[in-house]
């Protein structure tokens, strides 16, 4: 049970080292995005799901309250993160920040 | 096959309710669905169960469920339409979170690539979704979102969609089979 847990902690945690460096690493405002407010929703779900199965050990109501309050943490998430993403890029758009293209692409394609 | 809410049929159930014209069996309605809904988060929420707590919990979700019941539950004109959507809807949860691992497991290959901005190309995508109710289309642009690689830029209410796509390869794969899946979860196939 402990070794599952630490498992999906890990990979939790891998997912958001790697949306830290995709921020650091993509070309543009756009593109940071995409690890900026995705790789997180990842890492988040995994690394709360870690902690909402580590809390059930001792089978005890109480403990089953947490599982269920972390859950829905990670409910709210999910349906806060795409909308706050939407909002950055809505918002990015409006403000007329140009999208990186690569290298000898057309704008507009 | 029964037909999504027209645009006009949800401004006359939204006049309704905002005049007070809501009939009293539809208040019982709502209030029956809200109540225990609301109670259920009080009690997990406060995880005690005396007396003295319990009686709150009561008090208040009367209380709102009396005064917002059409929150959680909105009028709809078919309402078998919308109980189905209840248990449809945890049916299409576990596709998605495999499809948004998959896609993840592409970006995050993509963010330590070292010739990263070689491989990602990003571009808009415009396509012309079928779906047509607004909570359709509100999930299929949160999907669309989540699903790493394509954020959802711009949402029309005809369902319109421009969506900024990281790479060739996550840009392809739309609108398909996630629209398929969400037109049979609401029920627009």
């Amino acid at each position: 049970m402990n070794l599952a847990v630490i498992i999906i902690l890990v990979v939790g945690l891998v997912f958001f080292l790697g949306g830290a460096v995709g921020i650091l690493r993509f070309p543009d405002f756009y593109s940071r995005l995409h690890p900026a407010g995705k790789m997180d929703t990842l890492g988040s779900f995994l690394m709360l799901g870690a902690l909402a199965l580590y809390h059930l050990h001792p089978f005890t109501l109480d403990n089953v309250l947490v599982a269920i309050k972390i859950v829905l943490i990670v409910v709210f998430y999910f349906l806060a993160s795409p909308t706050a993403t939407h909002a950055i890029v809505d918002a990015g758009i409006r403000a007329g920040q140009a999208a990186w293209q690569k290298p000898g692409r057309g704008a507009g394609s | 096959m029964q037909q999504p809410p027209t645009a006009e049929e949800r401004y006359e159930a939204e006049a309704q309710v905002i005049s007070g014209q809501v009939r009293p069996a539809r208040r019982a309605y709502t209030f029956i669905f809200t109540f225990p809904t609301l109670m259920a988060l009080w009690v997990v929420l406060s995880g005690r169960f005396d007396t003295f707590h319990l009686s709150l919990g009561v008090i208040s979700c009367a209380l709102v469920s009396f005064f917002s019941g059409d929150l959680l539950f909105p009028h709809s004109p078919h309402p078998r339409q919308t109980l189905r959507l209840w248990w449809r809807f945890p049916l299409y949860v576990p596709w998605l979170l495999y499809q948004i691992f998959l896609a993840n497991l592409h970006l995050l290959y993509l963010t330590f690539h070292p010739r990263m901005p070689e491989l990602i190309d990003p571009h808009m995508v415009r396509f012309r979704s079928k779906l047509k109710s607004e909570m359709a289309l509100l999930a299929f642009a949160n999907s669309i979102t989540l699903t790493p690689g394509t954020i959802t830029v711009r949402v029309s209410p005809d369902g319109d969609f421009v969506v900024h796509a990281i790479d060739r390869f996550s840009g392809e794969a739309l609108p398909g089979e996630m629209e398929k899946r969400l037109a049979r979860t609401f029920g627009e196939e």
